[in-house]
């Protein structure tokens, strides 16, 4: 199994029917391929859209129905279609039940850092602010190193997304939730031993006496 | 309303306005009036708008032609042309999250003096703002956002401005609509009053101003 698909899998597990969810694009965009089977999800697009459903089949894209990042999607039955300050609303308001990003780093407080690294690439904020602001949980998807050099990090470098915790990050290697405000060792990927994860990352991390594998 | 043919409505807008754009990478954006206002070569134009789109779409093809001075978005990432306009200094951006930058616009089309939120609270975007604690909770106080036109994209338009709009096409159309001096409108549809009933009406009449003739 590939590093994505690990990752996508795992948070799938986090998934419950009647959940308000937003998926980020990138890793977080996969886990919708693995939603549990008999749960029912309703995923909010931030462009205005809840219910969004699969890439349509060749010839039959709307072209005014498309998700964050301009691609063609479908909606599916029971969707609804808002404009933006509705959809910052849902995001703001406490109304959505978790939101999947994507990180360049996060700190051992459990601060993300994902839209900017100065001098290089300035892309913009787009929703992530928000969404890290006012998600009732945050889950971060990344790889769990860049180029070979940790991306879980004492302190981030890089430009914060909030000063808001995250809830937990997901990687190939380990699931790194923050009770405390603590990294603390959750889980590990099957095969890979704590000691592996601990090389791999820069922060402090709590490993508990036991620490379960993922069921993936 | 007014009907406008394409070449009059953007004849109206002078160099230097400041115009708020509909549309999320494209998808909601006018393009006829995109189109025109690059054959029209209007400079130093101050475009607010979610993003940039990508070159050759939507508000692309402004920032292709060297149509913008200033960019007020969320994110432009998916523009290089903007990114490299950016970083040698033709162009400047400044950037604000999408939550954000779509409440200010409404504070100013809703008569308030501006918003109060959490987003950015200890980040790079609260630098020059004021803090306002609220029941123990800090916020950022963001001001309105107006401008001199809004270009809105619509599915249909009655004979009296009445709109609707489709799908994820909708984003920030109706919220700038009630931001700008002068809305001007570019309907999918032209169609007689009566089609769209009142409780599908989005946008309401008395709000546009012009409306993009077909032909």
């Amino acid at each position: 199994m590939d590093a994505q698909t690990i990752i996508a899998k795992r948070i799938a597990q986090e998934l419950h029917s009647g959940m308000l969810v937003n998926l980020g694009i990138g890793i977080p965009t996969l886990v919708a391929n693995y939603v549990p089977a008999g749960t029912s999800v309703f995923f909010q697009s931030e462009n205005g859209l809840i219910g969004t459903g699969p890439v349509p089949e060749e010839g039959m894209v709307q072209r005014r129905l498309t998700d964050a990042g301009g691609r063609p999607v479908s909606a599916l039955p029971g969707a609804c279609a808002f404009d933006s300050a509705m959809s910052f609303g849902l995001i703001r308001g406490g109304h959505l039940d978790m939101t999947v990003l994507g990180g360049l780093q996060v700190d051992e407080g459990g601060h993300l850092a994902n839209w900017m690294i100065p001098g290089k690439m300035v892309p913009g904020m787009g929703g992530a602010m928000d969404l890290v602001c006012g998600a009732k949980r945050v889950v971060v998807a990344m790889q769990h190193t860049a180029k070979g050099k940790p991306k879980i990090l004492r302190k981030c470098n890089l430009p914060l997304t909030s000063v808001r915790p995250v809830d937990f990050v997901v990687t190939e290697l380990a699931v790194i939730a923050f009770p405390g405000g603590r990294a603390t060792l959750i889980e590990t990927a099957p095969g890979v031993s704590t000691e592996q994860v601990l090389a791999a990352t820069e922060a402090k991390l709590v490993v508990p006496e036991r620490v379960p594998q993922m069921h993936i | 309303m007014q009907p406008i043919n394409l070449e009059n409505a953007v004849a109206m807008i002078p160099d230097g306005a400041s115009l708020m754009i509909g549309g999320f990478m494209g998808v909601g954006t006018p393009e006829r009036l995109m189109d025109e206002l690059v054959r029209q070569g209007k400079r130093r134009l101050t475009v607010i708008a979610n993003d940039n789109a990508m070159p050759g779409i939507g508000i692309g093809k402004l920032v292709a032609a060297g149509l913008v001075g200033k960019t007020i978005a969320s994110h432009v990432g998916l523009n290089p042309q903007t990114q490299r306009k950016m970083i040698d200094g033709s162009m400047q951006v400044e950037l604000v999250p999408q939550g954000t930058l779509i409440e200010r616009i409404r504070a100013a089309g809703y008569g308030l003096g501006g918003i109060l939120t959490p987003t950015g609270v200890g980040t790079l975007v609260e630098e020059g703002k004021r803090k306002i604690e609220v029941d123990g909770r800090e916020y950022l106080l963001e001001t309105p956002l107006r401008a001199d036109f809004a270009l809105v994209q619509a599915f249909l338009c009655d004979y009296l401005g009445n709109l609707v709009y489709a799908l994820t096409a909708r984003n920030f159309n109706p919220v700038i609509a009630m931001a700008a001096t002068t809305v001007i409108v570019e309907a999918e549809h032209i169609v007689p009053v009566g089609v769209i009933p009142p409780d599908h009406v989005v946008t309401p009449a008395p709000i546009v101003d012009y409306v993009i003739s077909h032909g």
